[in-house]
């Protein structure tokens, strides 16, 4: 079976410094895959790169065997790859309800048209409300999006990601800055809505990620030192010498 | 809601058709069909600036072009007069095309940049090439051909209501805009095109399609400018042109659909019915533009929605006296500005004129400050009430 998401050999160098130097990595098709490390190790520029926010110096991506190194963001979207941000990244000035509206549209067909009325396109409102439902902002749909509370802005954040249907989902630290209460409801809202899709996800929050995850790979200095169940990465003496040792200092 | 929205397009719909029984008189006329012809201009205008987020200095190339092929065709003689102004969409759109590609390829500043660029080449092309852009002279036409359905277009009553119906054909169209799909992706470029992108839409293609659209009603507005004035000239299409459409629109207020109506309103009067009486009346718009970027950026639409608001909320009465105390050394200083500028215009030279104007002006602005440090409290108390209300 071909991988939800496989790099091969993948490098980013800014300027002098190599901040992803060389990394392979295969996330299998509904499997939820975290990635941990700390600080610096190039987690959020992998995720990047894999989003074609930038352009990898090296190395290759290919999503369900497909190549996309190379592709605009939009495509790589159209392909059925989406992502969430670590710094919110909403339509401020729009309403929860057409924030995840517009989240819809290209998935439906709607595409470019000017022909129609958004407002009439029943399937599209539709699976809107049920997304702004499925994330549990209903009572704010008609709210601006820039109005909301942090955690309701992460939330928002979650349901456009998901709205387009995408069979990948990358979330970049879905939790940070939630309270323990806050992250628990994100944890299971994350859960729900990324039933039978592949998921990859970058997180701080470790009880998040063994909680979460069926596989973890760990990125120390832009390299993937190791790849396994939550027992196994536990168990790994180098993850605990380079990273959940120091961790555990800090 | 839809009822009241209902009920504003049948008023508008109906002063229309009545304003120029009211307003006989050529001058009014003649001005009603002016601010007609900038409304669609502004608004083609704000698709770009209030919707997309893109700010042009160059928007008056589709005008212009527009105008310019409008005046051609008419003097062709093939073309029915009521249809002039699609010929001037047309062309407002086949440059937006061109064009758009050019420029929505990046956003931001370098697409102000090269709306600049290309507005300065289009003008410079008017030099080089006269027989068709007419050279200092311009093109001259006469929009009353064969009688279309007994019209022959010659009398300013039969212009008016033409610019009425394509008014009123454009207003609808750029309405409905707004409620499509490539509308709303509009907006959610504006707000966020990176976010865009990663729901799939492509920020350069959607700033391109609006482009080209706001080139078609930009050009019909310069189609209908032709009928109206029966002359199109190289200043049509000018940054001067550009840059008093970039005002209007912003002074009326970008974020609202009706912003660049009431602009376009308000800069129409003041360009002929204040320029009737000084000839600084660029000098107050300027002011007028100024005043509205420092202090209230929602444009005048925005201080008649928040007045609306407030009204609802019941708060209006809470702020009105602020606002009758606040008016009394406002037009105290406001009128001493006023006089300040006519005297400089008409070089007056007495010292005790100067003198005693600026003393008004400081007791006023003096008096302004010491009151309003007593009465913003109570104007900060109204806002922060209205917005608990707006956010349950």
């Amino acid at each position: 079976m071909t991988a939800a998401l496989a790099l091969t050999g993948v490098r980013k160098r800014f300027g002098a410094t190599e901040i992803v130097r060389g990394v392979d990595l295969e996330v299998r098709a509904g499997e939820r895959h975290a990635i941990i490390g700390p600080n610096g190790a190039g987690k959020s520029v992998l995720f990047n790169l894999i989003t074609a926010r930038f352009a990898p110096t090296e190395g290759k991506i290919a999503l369900n065997g497909g190549e996309i190194t190379g592709r605009k963001p939009h495509e790589i979207n159209r392909l059925g790859l989406s992502r969430s941000f670590q710094v919110t990244n909403l339509f401020h000035r729009m309403t929860v309800f057409e924030n995840v509206r517009c989240a819809v549209l290209w998935s439906l067909g709607h595409g470019y048209a000017f022909w129609k009325f958004v407002d009439r396109l029943r399937d599209a409102n539709e699976r809107a409300r049920e997304i702004v439902e499925r994330v549990g902002l209903a009572e704010r749909a008609a709210s601006p999006a820039g109005i909301l509370s942090y955690a309701e802005q992460r939330a928002l954040e979650i349901g456009i990601t998901i709205a387009g249907d995408a069979k990948v989902i990358l979330l970049d630290e879905p939790t940070a800055g939630m309270s323990r209460t806050e992250t628990e409801a994100a944890v299971a809202l994350i859960r729900k809505v990324t039933e039978g899709r592949t998921l990859v996800i970058v997180e701080h929050d470790m009880s998040v990620v063994f909680g979460l995850a069926d596989r973890i790979s760990v990125l120390v200095y832009g390299q993937v030192i190791a790849t396994g169940t939550p027992a196994e990465i536990r168990a790994n003496a180098a993850v605990r010498e380079a990273y959940l040792g120091s961790a555990a200092h800090a | 809601m839809t009822r009241s929205r209902l009920a504003l397009w049948a008023v508008t719909l109906l002063v229309l058709v009545v304003a120029p029984l009211v307003f006989s008189k050529g001058f009014a006329l003649s001005l009603l069909c002016q601010m007609g012809i900038l409304v669609v201009f502004a608004l083609s205008y704000n698709m770009l600036l209030g919707q997309t987020g893109l700010l042009s200095f160059g928007h008056a190339v589709y005008y212009g072009l527009g105008a310019l092929f409008a005046i051609h065709v008419l003097n062709l003689n093939k073309v029915p007069t009521p249809f002039i102004p699609l010929v001037g969409g047309l062309a407002g759109l086949a440059f937006g095309l061109v064009f758009g590609y050019i420029t929505t390829r990046r956003a931001g500043t370098t697409f102000a940049m090269i709306t600049l660029g290309v507005g300065e080449m289009v003008a410079a092309s008017s030099l080089m090439f006269p027989a068709f852009f007419g050279g200092e002279a311009g093109i001259s036409g006469n929009r009353s051909q064969e009688p279309f359905f007994g019209l022959t277009f010659g009398p300013q009553i039969q212009v008016y209501y033409l610019i009425a119906a394509w008014l009123v054909i454009c207003v609808v169209a750029m309405h409905a805009l707004t409620r499509t799909p490539l509308g709303r992706m509009a907006n959610a470029v504006r707000d966020n095109p990176e976010r865009a992108q990663f729901v799939g839409y492509d920020p350069q293609r959607v700033r391109f399609l609006m482009v080209a659209l706001s080139g078609f009603f930009a050009g019909v507005a310069g189609g209908l400018a032709t009928l109206n004035y029966e002359i199109v000239s190289a200043e049509s299409l000018s940054a001067l042109t550009s840059g008093m459409v970039l005002l209007a629109t912003f002074v009326g207020g970008v974020g609202f659909f009706a912003g660049p109506i009431l602009g376009a309103i308000v800069i129409t009067l003041m360009s002929t019915v204040l320029a009737g009486y000084t000839k600084a009346w660029p000098f107050y718009f300027g002011l007028l533009f100024l005043s509205t970027v420092l202090f209230v950026p929602g444009g005048l639409t925005g201080v008649v929605v928040l007045q609306k608001r407030l009204w609802d909320a019941g708060l209006l009465s809470r702020v009105a006296p602020v606002y009758v105390r606040m008016a009394v050394p406002g037009l105290v200083f406001v009128g001493g500005a006023v006089v300040a500028v006519e005297m400089a215009y008409r070089g007056v030279r007495l010292p005790g004129a100067w003198l005693g104007t600026f003393a008004a002006m400081a007791v006023g602005l003096l008096a302004a400050r010491w009151l309003w440090r007593r009465e913003s409290d109570r104007w900060a108390a109204a806002l922060e009430a209205l917005a608990g209300k707006a956010a349950p």
